[in-house]
């Protein structure tokens, strides 16, 4: 592939080893996707962060860059790490783990990344404009990247992103080009979907009948771009979905005409497959002993709807329900008062962490209730966890009293 | 015997070692102990053999992508293969070569699980040409 010579001095070692092995990555994945050349990026998003996923190999890698001086040159965001770095105490961490995790984080903060911890970084200050080429890692932020905002990325793992944040450049291939972001199957929505998690459903129907393709989705209306981050969450994790478009809602639908749409797959999604899909996800369980809620992270509406329904409730003794969000978001929900809501009523809202890269599986818990299929599709193989798929206001009802 | 095979060397660096192949696919994480470079997945044809300064040839990667992660601490403690010769190249094993500075050869015009096996000598060069000399 071509070079420029800026980059050909970055692969050539000229500012140092670790630049180099930054490179060289990034090469290599270009000759093997045949990309033509290099593109620079806006922004980064890099996974890989908690250390119940990438173990000691991991922390040696990020120790061994921040050592060799590797630093960002873009805005660069961090996904969930393995424990809320203030209240890790209260979720049945021990000390081993916070001190192996902490070590990841400050070796990520001497390469420049903002400590973000979150999954929604296009919420709280890492927001691409249309057009802009980014590398973003974590698939439910990288769907929403390319659908909702109109960037362009490609599913990227934590370490060609970290590459990407290092040598601000990508290889210009699959998603960065305009012939690949084309729809090739036109998804009719026979249904109106009345909650988050049906929308979710949908989602994850879709990316599994469709595991590599970009859906062109009509009959949906118009949904809150919280239900699109749901909904490319879905897609994203039952597939290899990057990018959906919606009709009339986002930013490249209206470049596809009846014309161009004409020739492509159809499909029908009713109810009845989405409530097909919940049930297949969804262990047949009654008792109710935790309910984790934010997966992808809660944003500050979600928040609200939850504070809300609190208000006046208890959770039952000795249950859970745990809340996932960013420390910003947790920080404004703060001032509102949502928080104190939460807490008052017994439950806990937690940052920087997940359901799904915490190490929860210490709790000893058997069942969660949660309202998302990512979760569901997740906790079973990384946590040992038995789910049960609710909407958010039935899991709410189940766990208060 | 001298066998000549033609392929792809995304790492253009030259290497020579012996051949260590599997028809099965490897996961890195959970698969090898980084190490020692032993091969730890149960019920794996290779399980027991190490991999350290060998040629491994198998048809592709599997698994989680902290396997990029584990070829990068096995070349720093030296139990890393010298090369890597794949069917069907995937990321996690190309981001893993790279990192590590490993040889990786793909898209040979034979069938390297067929021609080489294990304990043949293999040559890499960096066009991608790969030297195969028969175990006596």
């Amino acid at each position: 592939m071509y070079l420029t010579r800026e980059e050909e001095h970055m692969f050539n070692g000229e500012y140092g080893e670790g630049l180099a092995k930054c490179m060289r990555l990034l090469v290599v994945l270009g000759e093997l996707f045949e990309a033509k050349k290099m593109v620079k990026v806006k922004s980064c998003h890099v996974s890989g962060v908690s250390y119940k996923n990438i173990g000691e190999p991991g922390l040696e890698l990020l120790k061994g860059f921040a050592e060799e001086n590797v630093r960002v040159r873009v805005k660069t965001t961090l996904n969930p790490s393995g424990m809320d770095r203030k209240r890790w105490k209260k979720t049945g961490l021990d000390k081993d783990f916070a001190k192996k995790q902490s070590e990841v984080l400050k070796a990520f903060k001497r390469m420049g990344v903002s400590l973000s911890c979150s999954c929604i970084p296009y919420l709280i200050g890492n927001k691409p404009k249309f057009g802009d080429y980014v590398a973003w890692a974590e698939s439910s932020a990288t769907v929403y990247a390319n659908s909702v905002l109109g960037a362009k990325t490609n599913r990227e793992s934590g370490l060609s992103a970290l590459a990407s944040a290092v040598t601000g450049r990508t290889p210009y291939y699959g998603y960065l080009l305009e012939e690949n972001r084309k729809p090739n199957v036109r998804v009719k929505v026979k249904f109106k979907p009345s909650n988050q998690l049906e929308i979710s459903a949908l989602g994850y129907f879709v990316g599994k009948n469709f595991p590599e393709k970009v859906p062109f989705f009509s009959g949906l209306g118009l949904v809150s771009k919280d239900w699109l981050k749901v909904l490319g969450a879905g897609l994203a994790s039952a597939g290899a979905i990057a990018l959906y478009h919606v009709e009339n809602l986002t930013p490249e639908a209206k470049f596809f005409s009846e014309d161009n749409l004409k020739d492509i797959e159809k499909f029908e999604v009713g109810l009845g497959e989405v409530k097909q899909t919940i049930q297949d996800l969804s262990e047949a369980y009654e008792r109710c002993e935790a309910v984790f809620l934010g997966c992808p992270h809660y944003s500050l509406s979600q928040l609200r709807e939850v504070a809300a329904f609190l208000r006046g409730k208890k959770v039952k003794p000795k249950a859970r329900l745990w809340i996932f969000t960013s420390r910003l978001i947790y920080e404004k929900a703060k001032k509102l008062g949502y928080v104190r809501l939460v807490e008052k009523a017994g439950g806990l809202v937690l940052c920087d962490t997940c359901m799904v890269v915490s190490p929860l599986e210490r709790l000893g818990l058997e069942v969660v209730y949660t309202d998302s299929c990512k979760a569901a599709h997740y906790l079973p193989s990384t946590n040992r966890l038995k789910v049960k798929l609710e909407n958010t206001l039935e899991c709410l009802r189940r766990i208060t009293v | 015997m001298l066998i000549l095979l033609k392929g792809r060397n995304l790492l253009s660096k030259e290497v020579e070692g012996e051949a260590l192949v599997t028809s099965q696919p490897i996961s890195f994480f959970g698969g090898v102990n980084p190490k020692t470079g032993l091969i730890i997945e149960k019920n794996h044809e290779l399980n027991g053999k190490n991999v350290a300064r060998k040629v491994l040839v198998f048809p592709y990667g599997k698994g989680s992508s902290v396997g990029s992660y584990v070829l990068y601490a096995m070349a720093k403690h030296g139990t890393a293969p010298s090369a890597i010769l794949n069917i069907k190249t995937e990321a996690i094993i190309a981001v893993g070569c790279a990192l590590a500075n490993i040889p990786l050869v793909d898209r040979l015009n034979k069938n390297p699980l067929e021609v080489i096996r294990t304990g043949d000598w293999v040559k890499i060069f960096s066009d991608g040409t790969v030297e195969v000399k028969k175990k006596a």
